[in-house]
C-alpha cells in the first residue's frame, strides 16, 4: 500500500517549480513546493501530509527510507525538500540525511519526538537544515520553504564561482573561499560538479597532485602533534594560535590549524554522542560505523592521493611549505579541497577513534602508516568492530595488506569506488534488526476491531465500547486488548441509570447491557466449575465453547467474528469482577487471571482462523491451553447452555433471541439486567 | 430540543476531555485540519492511531517479556509509540510514556512493568472516551441533518398548502354559493376577510 502510495502520488513530479536561483521566484511560491515526507509512523505521516497540503505544498509520502531514496534517485529534480523522521526501523534518519545531502543536495528537515540536545546537535552536524520536534504544528511547516530558497541561493553563488575553475585566474580567490568554507558547505560544492566528474578528476590528477596540492596534508605525525598540543592546552582553551606555537611546524598556518581544529571538535562531539549511546543502543553504533564508512568510501579515491602523498613524507613537508607559502592552486583545487576535507575526515575518524590512546604505537608504526596513509595499528576489538562494519559495507577484499592488515584493508576497501546504494543496502541489511512480521499479524484483530468501531454505524460503535471493557491484569501476560478500570463504573449506568440521556446511545447501551448481562448471568452459576479450572484442558474446552456460544448469541452483525471479539472480553470482565468481588481470594484472582487469559486466548483463537497461529507461542506461562477450534454451530451451543446455565428464563430469552429479533430478548433482559446488577457490584 | 441537547453534550464531552488532561492542543490542530474535503479527518486519524498503536504496544510487551530485557530496543519501541500518541494529542498517554522511558533508561524492569500497565490503561481509557465522543458527535450530526431535512420538508408542505388555499380562495370570488360550505368547514376568520375583500371588490 505504501509503495503504491509513494509512486502514485509522485505523478506531479514535474519541473513546474524548477527555477534558477538567480531568477525571480515564481509568483505562487511557496505554493506548489514539492515535499517528500518519510516517516515510519503512519499516523504522523497522514497528519503531516494533510498539514502540508493545507499549506498548498505538493506532498509525497513514504514510510520507508529506502523507497524514498530510490524515488529521489529516479527523479533527481522531482523534489524540493525532504522531511524525515529520525528513528526509523530500516534506516537511521541521519544516514538518510547524509545520503540525500550528498547525492542530491536537497535540504533535509529532521523530525523527532526526541528533543534532547544531543540529537538536535547530531542533526546539525549531519547537515540537516532544520529540526522539528514532534508533534509537529502546521505553523512550523509553513516556513519550510525558506530552506529551499537559502540552499538554492548558496548553490547559485557557488556555481557562479566554480564556473571559472578551469581558468587559472580565479583560483587563488577560490582557494581562499575553499579554505574558509566550513564543512557544512561542502554539500554546495558537490553541486558544482557531478560526483563522477570529481572522481575522474582526482584520478587524473594523481600523478601531478603532489606538487600542485594546495591543502595541508594532515599526516599522522602532524596530527599527533596537533592532538598533543590540544591536550596540553585543554580542549576548551585550545586556540589555533597557541596550537600553532606549540606544534612548531614550519609552513603551517593558523588557518590550517583553525580548520583542522574545527573538524576535530566536530569529530569529538560526534564521538561523545556515540559513546553515550553505546550503553543504550548498540544499533546506534553500527549505523555510525557505517556512516563513517560510507563517508570514507565516498572519498575513497582521495585516499589514493593521500597515499601517494604519504609515500613521500619529505615531500609532504615540502607541500606543506608550498601550501603555507603560495597556496598555489590548480584546476584540482576546487574539488580537491572539498575532497580533502572529506578525506581528512575519513583519515581522522578511524585513526582518532582507534588510535588516540595509542599514539605511541602509531608513532612506532609511522613508516608503514605513511606508506599507506592509513593507521594500521589498532586494538583488536576496535579492529573487529571496524572489520565488521567494513564487511557490512560490502567488503571487496581486493587489496588486503599484510601490514596491520585489517585497518588498511578496510580503508582500501573503502577506496574502491562503490556505489552508495550498494553501501546503503549492505550496511542497512547488516545493522538493522527486523521485527518478525508474524507478531504483527495477530494484533490485527485489535486493529480490525478498532476499524470496525470507526467505520461501522452506531450500533457497532456500541459493540466497540463493549469490547473495550477488559480490566487490567496484574501482570504483563495480558494481550494488548484494551484495559480499563472504568468497567465497574460502566456497569453502573447500565444498571442504575437506564442509559445516558443520549437518544441513540440509550439503545446502544442497552445492547451492551444485553451482551454483558448475558455474560454475567451466564457465568455465576458456572463459576464454581470454572473455579476448578486449574489446568484441565477439557474444562478450558468447555470454557471456550461457552464463550463461543455467547459469541453466537451476541452476534447481531453480519460479522460474527467481530462480535466474538467484542463480547467475550466483556463477558470475561464481568466474570472476573464478580468472582473477585465475591471471594477476593488469591485463588480466584489467579483463576480470573487465567480465565481472562484463556478467554482472551479464546478470542484470539476464534480469530486465528484468519490469522497466523503464532499467538500461542507468544503467550507466556499459559497454564490453560486452548486448542484452535472452529466455532461450533448453534445446536451444540444450546445443549451447552442447558448444561451450564441453570436459569430457564435466561435460556428462553436466548432461544427467543436466536429465533426472533433482539427486541424480545431485550425486554427480558431489561429486567434481568437490573436484577443482575447486584452481582458485579 | 434534542439537537441542542446533543450539541451541548458533544461540547461538554470535548471540554471534559481537555480539562481532564486526556487531550491536548495537538487535537485542536487536527480539528482545524478538518474541512469539507475531509469531513471525518479527525476520526480517521484517531482510528488509524489506535490500529497502529496496538501493534506498537504488542512490540513493547514482547520486549518486556523477553529474557534478558533489551532496554535499548524497549526504549526504541516506546519512543515510536510516544511519538504516535503525541501526534494525536493524547496527553495522558504521552506522559505515561515519558515515565516509562525514564524507568527504561534507568534499566528498572519493575518500574517498566508498572508504567506499562499504566500506559495501556490510559490508552484504553482514551480509546473508549474518544469512541463515545465520536459516537455522540456523529449522532449529533445525523440528528442535525435530519432536523434540517425535516424542517425543509415542513416548509415545503406549508407552501403547498398555501398554494392550495390560494386556488380555493380564487374560487371563492367567483362562486358565492360556496361561502356557506366554507363557513361550515370552520375557516371562518379567513372567509370573513375574503368576504370583505370580495365585497370591496364588488363595490368597486
Amino acid at each position: 500500500m505504501n509503495q503504491s502510495n509513494c509512486k502514485g502520488s509522485m505523478s506531479t513530479a514535474s519541473s513546474s517549480t524548477n527555477w534558477k536561483a538567480n531568477d525571480v521566484v515564481p509568483d505562487q511560491f511557496p505554493a506548489g513546493l514539492r515535499v517528500l515526507v518519510v516517516d515510519d509512523d503512519p499516523t504522523c505521516l497522514v497528519i503531516l501530509e494533510k498539514m502540508l497540503r493545507t499549506c498548498l505544498y505538493e506532498v509525497t509520502k513514504c514510510n520507508r527510507a529506502e523507497v524514498a531514496l530510490s524515488m529521489l534517485r529516479e527523479n533527481k529534480n522531482g523534489f524540493d525538500i525532504v522531511i524525515s523522521d529520525v528513528h526509523m526501523p530500516d534506516m537511521d534518519g541521519f544516514k538518510l540525511l547524509e545520503h540525500i545531502g550528498l547525492e542530491m543536495d536537497l535540504p533535509v528537515i529532521m523530525m523527532s519526538a526526541d528533543d534532547g540536545k544531543q540529537v538536535v546537535m547530531k542533526g546539525v552536524t549531519h547537515g540537516a537544515c532544520d529540526y522539528l520536534i514532534k508533534p509537529v504544528r502546521i505553523e512550523a511547516l509553513k516556513n519550510i520553504w525558506q530552506h529551499v530558497v537559502r540552499k538554492k541561493k548558496n548553490e547559485w553563488k557557488d556555481l557562479e564561482q566554480s564556473g571559472s575553475v578551469e581558468e587559472g585566474d580565479r583560483q587563488q580567490k577560490l582557494s581562499e573561499d575553499v579554505d574558509y568554507s566550513s564543512s557544512a558547505n561542502e554539500g554546495n560544492w558537490k553541486n558544482s560538479k557531478k560526483r563522477k566528474d570529481e572522481e575522474e578528476e582526482t584520478e587524473d590528477r594523481d600523478d601531478t597532485s603532489t606538487l600542485k596540492k594546495p591543502r595541508v596534508v594532515w599526516s599522522v605525525e602532524l596530527h599527533q602533534q596537533f592532538v598533543a598540543a590540544v591536550n596540553q592546552l585543554g580542549i576548551d582553551k585550545a586556540v589555533p594560535k597557541k596550537i600553532l606555537e606549540l606544534m612548531n611546524v614550519p609552513g603551517l598556518t593558523r588557518e590550517n590549524v583553525a580548520s583542522h581544529l574545527q573538524k576535530y571538535r566536530l569529530y569529538l562531539r560526534r564521538l561523545s554522542g556515540v559513546s553515550q549511546h553505546q550503553g543504550m543502543n548498540n544499533s546506534f553504533m553500527s549505523p555510525q560505523d557505517a556512516t563513517f564508512g560510507a563517508m570514507s568510501s565516498l572519498n575513497g579515491l582521495d585516499l589514493q592521493t593521500l597515499s601517494v602523498t604519504g609515500q613521500l613524507p619529505a615531500q609532504s613537508l615540502a607541500t606543506l611549505q608550498a601550501a603555507g607559502l603560495g597556496r598555489s592552486t590548480t584546476k584540482s583545487s576546487i574539488p580537491m579541497p572539498l575532497v580533502d576535507q572529506r578525506n581528512l575526515f575519513s583519515f581522522e575518524n578511524p585513526k582518532l577513534r582507534f588510535g588516540e590512546g595509542q599514539q605511541q604505537q602509531m608513532s612506532s608504526n609511522k613508516p608503514m602508516n605513511l606508506l599507506h596513509g592509513i593507521p594500521t595499528t589498532m586494538e583488536p576489538k576496535q579492529l573487529a568492530s571496524l572489520h565488521q562494519s567494513a564487511q557490512s559495507i560490502g567488503s571487496m577484499n581486493m587489496q588486503v595488506n599484510t601490514h596491520g592488515g585489517q585497518g588498511s584493508s578496510l580503508l582500501m576497501q573503502m577506496a574502491q569506488p562503490q556505489s552508495r546504494g550498494q553501501i546503503l543496502n549492505e550496511s542497512t541489511s547488516s545493522h538493522v534488526p527486523r521485527l518478525p512480521s508474524s507478531i504483527g499479524q495477530p494484533i490485527m484483530t485489535n486493529g480490525i476491531a478498532g476499524g470496525v468501531i470507526g467505520r461501522n454505524g452506531i450500533g457497532d460503535n456500541s459493540r466497540g465500547t463493549g469490547y473495550n471493557q477488559v480490566p487490567p491484569s496484574s501482570s504483563m501476560l495480558s494481550f494488548p486488548m484494551n484495559h480499563t478500570t472504568e468497567l465497574a463504573g460502566n456497569s453502573f449506568p447500565l444498571g442504575s441509570t437506564p442509559g445516558i440521556s443520549n437518544v441513540t446511545s440509550k439503545g446502544s447501551f442497552q445492547e451492551e447491557g444485553n451482551s454483558e448481562m448475558k455474560g454475567s448471568a451466564g457465568f455465576p452459576p458456572s463459576y464454581d466449575i470454572f473455579n476448578d479450572l486449574q489446568q484441565h484442558q477439557h474444562k478450558s474446552h468447555d470454557w471456550e465453547l461457552q464463550n463461543v456460544g455467547l459469541h453466537f448469541d451476541a452476534s447481531q452483525n453480519a460479522n460474527p467474528i467481530q462480535g466474538n471479539l467484542d463480547v467475550s472480553p466483556s463477558v470475561l470482565v464481568h466474570q472476573g469482577y464478580s468472582s473477585s468481588q465475591r471471594s477476593g481470594q488469591n485463588r480466584n484472582a489467579s483463576a480470573v487471571g487465567r480465565a481472562m487469559f484463556s478467554g482472551v486466548e479464546c478470542v484470539e483463537q476464534g480469530n486465528m482462523q484468519n490469522f497466523s497461529p503464532h499467538l500461542n507461542n507468544l503467550l507466556v506461562d499459559n497454564s490453560v491451553r486452548v486448542k484452535a477450534e472452529t466455532i461450533p454451530d448453534a445446536n451444540c451451543q444450546t445443549t451447552l447452555f442447558t448444561e451450564h446455565f441453570g436459569q430457564d428464563d435466561l435460556m428462553s430469552a436466548l432461544l427467543k433471541q436466536q429465533q426472533g429479533g433482539i427486541g424480545t430478548a431485550e425486554t427480558d433482559f431489561d429486567l434481568d439486567g437490573y436484577s443482575m446488577d447486584n452481582i458485579p457490584v | 430540543m434534542d439537537r441542542n441537547h446533543l450539541k451541548r453534550q458533544v461540547d461538554l464531552m470535548k471540554r471534559s476531555l481537555f480539562d481532564q488532561g486526556y487531550l491536548d492542543e495537538q487535537f485542536i490542530q487536527l480539528e482545524e485540519l478538518q474541512d469539507d474535503d475531509n469531513p471525518n479527518f479527525v476520526e480517521e486519524i484517531v482510528t488509524l492511531f489506535f490500529n497502529d498503536s496496538a501493534r506498537l504496544l504488542q512490540n513493547i510487551e514482547q520486549a518486556l517479556v523477553s529474557v534478558p530485557i533489551d532496554f535499548a530496543r524497549l526504549d526504541n519501541y516506546m519512543h515510536q509509540f510516544k511519538g504516535s500518541s503525541s501526534s494525536i494529542g493524547a496527553k495522558r498517554v504521552k506522559n505515561e510514556c515519558t515515565r516509562f522511558k525514564e524507568y527504561c533508561t534507568a534499566g528498572n524492569a519493575e518500574g517498566c512493568f508498572r508504567t506499562f500497565v499504566q500506559v495501556k490503561q490510559e490508552h484504553a481509557i482514551l480509546r473508549t472516551k474518544l469512541e463515545t465522543y465520536f459516537q455522540a458527535y456523529i449522532s449529533f450530526m445525523c440528528v442535525f441533518v435530519l432536523v434540517i431535512f425535516a424542517l425543509t420538508y415542513i416548509c415545503l408542505l406549508f407552501c403547498l398548502y398555501l398554494f392550495s388555499w390560494q386556488d380555493k380562495l380564487d374560487h371563492l370570488g367567483l362562486q358565492e354559493v360556496k361561502l356557506d360550505d366554507y363557513m361550515d368547514e370552520g375557516g371562518s376568520l379567513i372567509i370573513d376577510l375574503y368576504y370583505k375583500y370580495d365585497k370591496a371588490h364588488m363595490i368597486e
